[in-house]
């Protein structure tokens, strides 16, 4: 069981009758990972205190515990139950927040600033919000960065080019893996745009202290204050090679379009025709006339039967597949519960070994099953499985696809040669 | 005709009575009084009242002699058959719990609302002409109140002056929470001033100050009362009231000492020449007994006490109008000062606060939600809730849920009228009894309506307002109250009409809320038709060739003119023609 307190302020503005709010956060975990981050909000608050053009509240949230502390106060402040967090105490509102920048320091000198971008399941957020960080970046002369990497050199040279794919896959694997990389990934369920911020301290020359940071804060809540509509003028859907360029979805999905293409090609080349070459001895569709001495030719009539009932064995593998997911989703959280309840164990280890217990029953999985399965008959029978397989797979790629992208072709990019090379081999 | 003429006469003379003679016009009388009250945390709170009270009736018979009452508004009255108007303009919220009850609240926006004579035929017509001629009078966009915001509330507006029958179908009530107050709002609330900003009071009310504040409400109050205490004669009362809260950290820098110079940049040099009575009180109520809070200079001509919202106050009085006043100075300059600094314990909490929010997220469904707080330690008492929902986020009235102390409150009394698209709103009316400290939830689930892409704003990702709440309590207080003559006592203490002594009329506001609907991309219809045009423009032509080409055998030519000249020449030449 864990508890926190989260602690947070609101700056009130004049003349403005709550109805939209902006958030300042600092994560205060222990340890040395964020212990500046507070000293700069609070300075900030201050200073932000005595100005007269604030239009929406700010509020000034300090969260323990990270990304639990944050989901607790974002669900007892949009009050849902989500998760099952509880929340209580005295809660002062602000009305609709419009937007959220999270912060993370670790020393009060920074040489560069770096933004992170995904939120939780790959969402991010508006494609302005980046671009306004990177445009007071400049504006303060702060070196920023993204994935930790330095903005890439001027031309069009080899170097240049191989950072900016490095830039881009490792956000695209930091988007796979579904994980926040900061607060602000919370955020963005509720429709608020949020970035994360984070000062790194290395070894370079040039350092910058908490005034030109604090100078491109204020000029990010100043011109987030002015906005007369919530961001929605740019792309929500973007891979980022660096800071100032972009890859829209209108340029990365036709690639993945491709990659499913290969599977559709398979489909449709094998459901119009079968196998034309193949090492197994398939029935030719046409008997031949020329060999009596065979009088078990399957004649194309049979092998049409022969293939009805074969629809009809394709379900015990489908249903396996499926209870096989079913098993990795519901048993390790049923296994930790009851777990916990019988043996010394703690939560995480119940869940791993959980796990580790599905994959070994999964492991002896095609032995026990086999004698269920297609190929007991006909040779014809797999490909008839084979077909249903890849529109299931490119059915849920393409899903998987449109809800996270990152994921989809990753695991699109593994998946499908794999999945469109193999042929069943051994005893059948 | 001639009957008429004899009554106004009558009247005339009547009304003429005790005055210095005969044929002057009614008597009428202007009152004005500025109202400082430090509030906790160090900010001030301004109150201007401005009171013309007028014994003639409007109603009846014609008047033509306007003296201190506006003409605009008086005739305003007489030709549309109000009973009572009260309109105010405001903008920002009243911070109950960290500033206390407000003397006078009013929501964010403008809000207008209104009980017709019972002459009236068509209440509706009237409504929009009257929101149409104050929305030139004051230059606020009332113009844009229509059936879509307004509605007709049953219990929570009662008329304030004078009444006999209170037909609900005479009352309207609307509020345009997106209205913001500017300079263009100020100047012509202060020309129908009878002194206007010249001389008085209002020459403290100058816009560049004044907007550099944390709260600004302008209010315009005209209702009927009684002319003396017998009742038998009706006079019109019109009340102008501007509250302004200022700051201490934007325009205090930070210390919290007041003066009158440093809120207005102006001191007062006179009181207004055709004012009968003019004022300053300053609040310098001890929180606890002991010893006094504030400190006011120049010492005070009097000092008044009495209790205002259950509290007993003291306040120092400066009366303008007395010559000791400006023995000293030409100009009075009042300066408050803080003796010592406040500890939390001294922050009173106000008996009933109320605070609004949208719960959920997503574009689909939410719920909007209410907390009334009633920190009274031992009384219980009810409270009318009145909500106006915009027709386009939809209530489901099933899903109303009133939870006190985790058990179900059923309130007594339901009213709801439910929205017709882009017809009405939601009403919804509901007497809640609300027990002794405890916080009340109110909860209603809505769904969001995709509207036609006609009717979107140039901005629609910024949202939709829905107005605030009114809150109308009868909140029971700890002192006893006497029952005050309206003449002698201030302007303050006399604007909501009090039952009885145990008890004080507070009428409260929620926050507005700003939801977003769901916004189609709007950049689709261009591109449909682009689409569309580009497809049907590809088919029907190429259709059109395939079905109507056909192909002929053409004939060489003969040759253009160039080619018969050569072949004359050839001809000469004796060579064979091309």
């Amino acid at each position: 069981m864990v508890r926190g307190t989260n602690v947070y302020g609101i700056l009130r503005a004049p003349r403005a009758a709550s109805t939209e709010a902006l958030v300042l956060t600092a994560p205060c975990t222990e340890g040395p990972r964020n212990n500046q981050a507070v000293g700069l909000l609070l300075a900030l608050a201050a200073y932000f205190r005595g100005q007269i053009y604030w239009a929406k509240d700010i509020i000034f949230l300090v969260n323990e515990h990270d990304l639990l502390g944050m989901e607790a106060w974002l669900e007892a402040y949009h009050d849902v139950n989500l998760t099952e967090i509880q929340s209580s105490g005295p809660l002062g509102r602000a009305g609709a927040i419009q937007a959220a920048v999270s912060l993370e320091l670790s020393s009060d000198v920074v040489t560069s600033l770096d933004v992170a971008v995904e939120g939780l399941n790959g969402q991010l957020p508006n494609l302005d919000l980046v671009n306004l960080f990177h445009a007071f970046c400049q504006k303060n002369g702060l070196l920023c960065t993204i994935q930790g990497k330095l903005p890439r050199p001027d031309g069009d040279s080899l170097p240049a080019y191989a950072r900016s794919l490095q830039t881009l896959l490792l956000m695209v694997l930091a988007q796979a893996s579904g994980r926040p990389h900061g607060d602000h990934g919370l955020f963005l369920r509720y429709r608020i745009e949020a970035v994360t911020l984070r000062g790194i301290n290395s070894f370079r020359q040039y350092k910058y202290d908490m005034t030109t940071l604090g100078k491109t804060l204020e000029g990010m809540f100043r011109k987030l204050n002015n906005l007369l509509e919530r961001l929605h003028q740019s792309y929500f859907f973007y891979l980022l090679p660096s800071l100032s360029r972009f890859v829209s979805i209108g340029l990365y999905m036709p690639a993945f379009g491709f990659i499913i293409l290969v599977l559709i090609l398979k489909i449709s080349f094998w459901g119009a025709g079968g196998p034309r070459r193949g090492q197994d001895p398939s029935p030719p569709l046409l008997p031949l006339p020329k060999d009596p001495h065979r009088p078990h030719h399957p004649l194309p009539v049979i092998s049409r039967q022969e293939s009805r009932p074969g629809l009809l064995a394709l379900v015990p593998p489908v249903l396996i597949c499926h209870a096989a997911g079913l098993a990795l989703y519901f048993l390790p959280v049923l296994g930790q519960r009851v777990a916990t309840q019988h043996f010394p164990v703690s939560e995480a280890e119940a869940v791993v070994l959980t796990l580790i217990a599905i994959y070994v029953a999964g492991m002896a999985l095609p032995h026990n099953t086999h004698r269920w399965g297609v190929t007991g008959g006909s040779d014809q029978g797999w490909v008839t499985l084979k077909l249903v397989t890849l529109l299931y797979l490119a059915l849920q790629l393409a899903c998987l696809a449109l809800l996270n992208f990152s994921l989809g072709f990753v695991l699109a990019a593994t998946m499908v040669p794999a999945a469109a090379a193999v042929r069943p081999t051994g005893p059948k | 005709g001639g009957m008429a003429a004899e009554l106004l006469l009558l009247l005339l003379l009547l009304a003429a009575g005790p005055g210095p003679g005969p044929g002057r016009a009614q008597r009428d009388a202007l009152r004005e009084e500025l109202l400082l009250s430090p509030l906790p945390a160090g900010d001030v709170a301004a109150t201007f009242q401005f009171r013309t009270r007028w014994d003639a009736d409007l109603q009846r018979g014609e008047v033509s002699h306007y003296r201190l009452f506006p003409k605009a508004l008086g005739r305003l009255v007489a030709a549309l058959g109000v009973r009572e108007l009260h309109l105010a303009l405001t903008q920002g919220f009243w911070r109950t719990q960290a500033w206390g009850q407000p003397p006078l609240q009013a929501p964010a926006g403008a809000e207008l609302w209104v009980w017709f004579q019972p002459t009236v035929t068509d209440v509706d017509k009237a409504w929009k002409e009257l929101s149409n001629i104050l929305s030139g009078i004051f230059c606020a966009s009332l113009n844009f109140i229509d059936s879509t915001n307004t509605v007709t509330p049953t219990a929570s507006f009662k008329p304030l002056g004078l009444a006999n029958g209170t037909d609900h179908h005479l009352l309207r009530y609307a509020v345009l929470p997106r209205e913001v107050v500017c300079t263009e709002n100020l100047t012509p609330w202060k020309k129908l001033l009878p002194c206007g900003s010249k001389a008085g009071l209002a020459v403290l009310l100058k816009a560049e100050r004044l907007f550099h504040s944390s709260y600004h409400s302008q209010a315009v109050h005209i209702r009927p009362v009684c002319r003396d205490a017998s009742c038998l004669a009706v006079s019109w009362e019109l009340r102008q009231t501007l509250t302004v809260v200022f700051d201490t950290f934007a325009s205090g820098q930070g210390k919290k000492d007041w003066s009158l110079f440093k809120m207005f940049s102006r001191t007062l040099t006179d009181a207004c020449p055709l004012a009968s009575q003019s004022k300053v009180y300053v609040d310098i109520s001890p929180k606890n007994k002991e010893k006094e809070l504030l400190e006011v200079s120049p010492p005070p001509t009097s000092v008044h006490e009495a209790v205002v919202q259950g509290d007993k106050r003291t306040y120092a009085v400066y009366d303008l109008l007395s010559p000791l006043l400006f023995n000293t100075s030409r100009s009075l300059n009042v300066q408050l000062k803080w003796q010592r600094p406040q500890d939390s314990s001294e922050l009173p909490t106000p008996v009933l606060h109320a605070q609004r929010y949208v719960s959920g997220y997503g574009l689909q469904t939410g719920e909007i939600s209410t907390l009334i707080y009633n920190t009274h330690p031992y009384r219980a008492f009810p409270v009318l809730l009145l909500e106006t929902v915009p027709w386009y986020l939809r209530l489901y009235v099933h899903t109303l849920t009133i939870i006190t102390k985790g058990k179900e409150n059923k309130p007594s009394y339901i009213h709801y009228q439910p929205a017709q698209d882009r017809r009405r709103p939601h009403l919804l009316e509901m007497l809640i009894q609300l027990p002794a400290n405890s916080i009340t939830k109110i909860t209603i689930q809505f769904e969001r309506a995709l509207l036609k892409w006609t009717e979107y704003t140039p901005d629609p990702n910024h949202g939709f307002y829905v107005g605030s709440s009114v809150l109308s309590a009868l909140v029971p207080s700890v002192i006893a109250m006497k029952d005050v003559d309206e003449e002698q006592s201030p302007l303050f203490t006399s604007l909501f009409p009090s039952s009885d002594g145990s008890s004080y009329f507070v009428r409260l506001y929620t926050e507005p809320l700003l939801v977003n609907l769901p916004t189609p991309d709007f950049s689709m219809p261009y591109n449909v038709i682009c689409l569309t045009c580009t497809v049907v423009a590809v088919c029907y032509g190429s259709f059109y060739n395939l079905l109507t080409r056909t192909f002929h055998v053409e004939e060489p030519s003969r040759g253009g003119l160039a080619k018969r000249l050569a072949n004359i020449i050839r001809k000469f030449r004796g060579v064979p023609p091309l």
